[in-house]
């Protein structure tokens, strides 16, 4: 009797971890994950007709440009 | 070179809506799509600002965190463009966006949003540079032709700069430490008077009149 009421008791106690395992905090947070580019890959702007592929022209005229904004040193 | 970006300084820009209208011009942009939009604050208060905004192309931009398709890319020279082949105008990209840079053109009938537009640098798109294709989905390829883009290189007073980053930041601080700040500008004054706490110098009285000279 005292035997079996020990082996209920055991199995009851199994039982109940086994249950509550189920109610264990798990992470709520969304992780994000940084998507890549599906479309279409895109070319160099200097990769054309008109650079010919050569970045350092490009750079030079974009430098240009660049300072062609700046009144101060155009007036002088 | 630093990354492309556009800086728009409030002390110049006159809202005159010059970067609005290359804009349309350049691209060809249809009804109801505004690439650029001049913002302005505290419109008819004395000492208002205008700001031209458009696409920031953001290091960290929303927009391509938030794409479903995933048709983002941001090019090596910090150009922040997508593909509209991909685009299914979802709407996320505006939502995220905190300039309200994404427009939808309509696309037929009860106001159906087509696929997302907005600036692009003046540097297309993932198309073969400077082809038919290129400038009806995206525009003008205006970089690939050694140029800055339309809206900044034709603003009358050149307030709105764009192009390396590191370039335009130099001329905007140089600008900056040259003219003051404030009442300091030139003609602050002139437009809305001494700053406050300070008195107006009295007009000078005319001289009182000789006795006996003759007018």
């Amino acid at each position: 009797m005292i035997r079996a009421s020990i082996v209920a008791a055991a199995t009851l106690a199994v039982v109940f971890t086994l249950g509550l395992s189920a109610c264990g905090e798990k992470e709520q947070v969304i992780v994000y994950k940084q998507g890549k580019y599906q479309g279409k890959p895109d070319s160099k702007p200097w990769e054309n007709d008109q650079f010919k592929g050569n970045q350092a022209q490009w750079e030079t005229a974009i430098k240009t440009r660049n300072q062609s904004q700046n009144e101060y040193t155009r007036a002088e | 070179m630093a990354r492309m970006k556009f800086l728009c300084d409030a002390e110049r820009c006159i809202e005159c809506n010059g970067c609005v209208t290359a804009c349309k011009q350049e691209h060809e942009v249809p009804w109801g799509v505004n690439r650029r939009r001049v913002v302005t604050l505290n419109d008819g208060v004395p000492g208002e600002k205008s700001i031209s905004v458009a696409c920031m192309h953001c290091s960290d931009a929303p927009c391509m965190a938030v794409c479903p398709v995933d048709c983002f890319y941001r090019t090596d020279e910090g150009v922040v463009l997508h593909d509209k082949d991909l685009c299914i105008g979802c709407g996320y990209c505006f939502y995220a966006c905190p300039f309200g840079a994404p427009q939808f053109p309509q696309a037929g009938a009860f106001g159906l949003r087509g696929k997302m537009d907005k600036c692009t640098f003046c540097a297309g798109g993932p198309e073969k540079d400077n082809s038919p294709e290129e400038y009806s989905k995206y525009g003008r390829n205006r970089l690939a032709e050694g140029k800055l883009p339309a809206c900044a290189e034709m603003c009358s007073t050149k307030a709105l700069l764009g192009g390396d980053g590191d370039v335009i930041a130099n001329i905007y601080r140089e600008r900056v430490t040259k003219r003051g700040k404030g009442s300091e500008v030139w003609g602050w004054g002139t437009a809305y008077g001494p700053p406050k706490g300070t008195q107006a110098p009295a007009a000078q009285p005319a001289p009182a009149p000789v006795a006996g000279a003759k007018s």
